[in-house]
């Protein structure tokens, strides 16, 4: 049977499509981690500006998620799992994707140096800048590190909480960024080893088609020996507790455990069980860093140290 | 006249528009409302404007007392005899 229709042409998008084109998933990670590390610095916020700042913040990332669209449209459209996106799907164009980003990146870090102070305004245009640029357009397709380095634009967000707080950075700050920058390889190492994506199709390096499956699950173990450290240390800082030492404590030797099991295994093993363990390793990471800044923020609620 | 046809066209642009009105709604609210703490925080509201103004001055710790002795008019014995006083120390 034909389909004939009068309407051929660009398809018309609706408010969702824009909404999609700020990535609400990763903006939601964002919200959170930027919230914790403005609400647990030393300086009390008027709660209204806390949430502007918040949400400013928040827009910031979604303005770079944007500007991500904009330059990979090509990308997204070769894989199956970002086709649907509003830029290869064909109902927003590249070039309104591009205006969108820039439009909200620079009313971002405007209503940010208003609402807050302009320390964090800077901080939130580096980031946008390291995102959208270093990141996407940049590193993204030249080195199969590039996890590693976008996983520092994930990382910004509860600095620059800290910093509209505070008006600059402090040691707690660092180790927060260091507990998520630490933490993005392994999370998502993890999910290339069973999402077996097309990014070789889409001719982005990932470390499991350039280095081998064998090389990025020690990675994986490797980055959660390293990131143990730095969440223990957070526990000794200002903001942590024993609460918060606890649950880190927990949590790391989970992490490590997993690791260790995903180092253990041979890919026919993993392949025999539909990778379960690497499954499970993805899940505890989500509840990893939430479980993180939801015990510093509970710590801070009972009183640290 | 033709009798109006909605289309599904129609539908998208109509969520569009609402969403966009929403927006920008929320976002009067959100800069009144950050104008409303500012202002009752007593945050300085103006930067410097290449001009100096008293109100950008650091608030004096120890005002020195107003001077509640009478002053004379000007041309008067007792002003005269004021500004030798004065002259004179």
């Amino acid at each position: 049977m034909a389909d004939i229709n009068a309407y051929e042409g660009p398809a018309e998008a609706g408010f969702g499509d824009y909404v999609a084109l700020l990535k609400p998933r990763v903006m939601s990670l964002v919200v959170f981690t930027a919230f914790v590390g403005l609400w647990i610095a030393p300086q009390p916020v008027n709660p209204f500006v806390a949430f502007c700042a918040v949400l400013f913040i928040a827009l910031g990332g979604g303005a770079s998620g944007a500007l991500n669209m904009w330059y990979d449209a090509d990308i997204d459209a070769v894989m199956k799992r970002t086709a649907g996106r509003p830029v290869p799907a064909g109902r927003v164009t590249s070039d309104e994707a591009l205006a969108l980003g820039i439009a909200l990146s620079g009313l971002s870090v405007m209503m940010l140096g208003l609402a807050a102070n302009w320390f964090a305004a800077g901080f939130l245009a580096f980031t946008i800048f390291f995102y959208a640029v270093v990141y996407t357009i940049w590193l993204k397709r030249s080195t199969p590190q590039n996890i590693v380095i976008g996983g520092a634009a994930g990382a910004f967000p509860p600095m620059i909480g800290w910093a509209c707080a505070t008006g600059g950075i402090g040691i707690e700050s660092l180790l927060m960024f260091a507990l998520i920058f630490f933490w993005t390889p392994p999370h998502f190492w993890a999910l290339a080893l069973f999402m077996k994506d097309d990014y070789s199709k889409a001719g982005v390096p990932m470390l499991t088609v350039t280095h081998g499956r064998r090389v990025t699950r020690r990675h994986i173990f490797a980055y959660t020996l390293v990131l143990a450290p730095f969440a223990i240390w957070l526990g000794f800082t200002s903001v942590g507790g024993p609460l918060y030492l606890a649950v880190s404590a927990v949590l790391n030797l989970m992490f490590i455990a997993g690791g260790w099991q995903i180092l253990r295994r041979s890919e026919d093993q993993a392949q025999a069980d539909g990778y379960k363990v690497e499954k499970r390793y993805f899940r505890l990471s989500l509840y990893y860093t939430f479980l993180h800044f939801l015990a510093l923020l509970v710590q801070h609620w009972v009183g640290g140290w | 006249m033709l009798p109006p046809v909605e289309h599904e066209l129609h539908k998208r642009r109509r969520s569009r528009n609402i969403g966009l009105l929403v927006v920008l709604l929320a976002f009067v609210v959100l800069v009144f409302g950050l104008s409303v703490v500012k202002i009752t925080q007593g945050d300085m509201m103006q930067g410097y404007d290449h001009r100096p103004r008293a109100s950008m001055l650091p608030k004096d710790p120890s005002p020195s007392a107003p001077n509640d002795a009478p002053v004379a008019a000007p041309g008067t014995p007792a002003a005269e005899q004021g500004a030798a006083q004065e002259g004179s120390q």
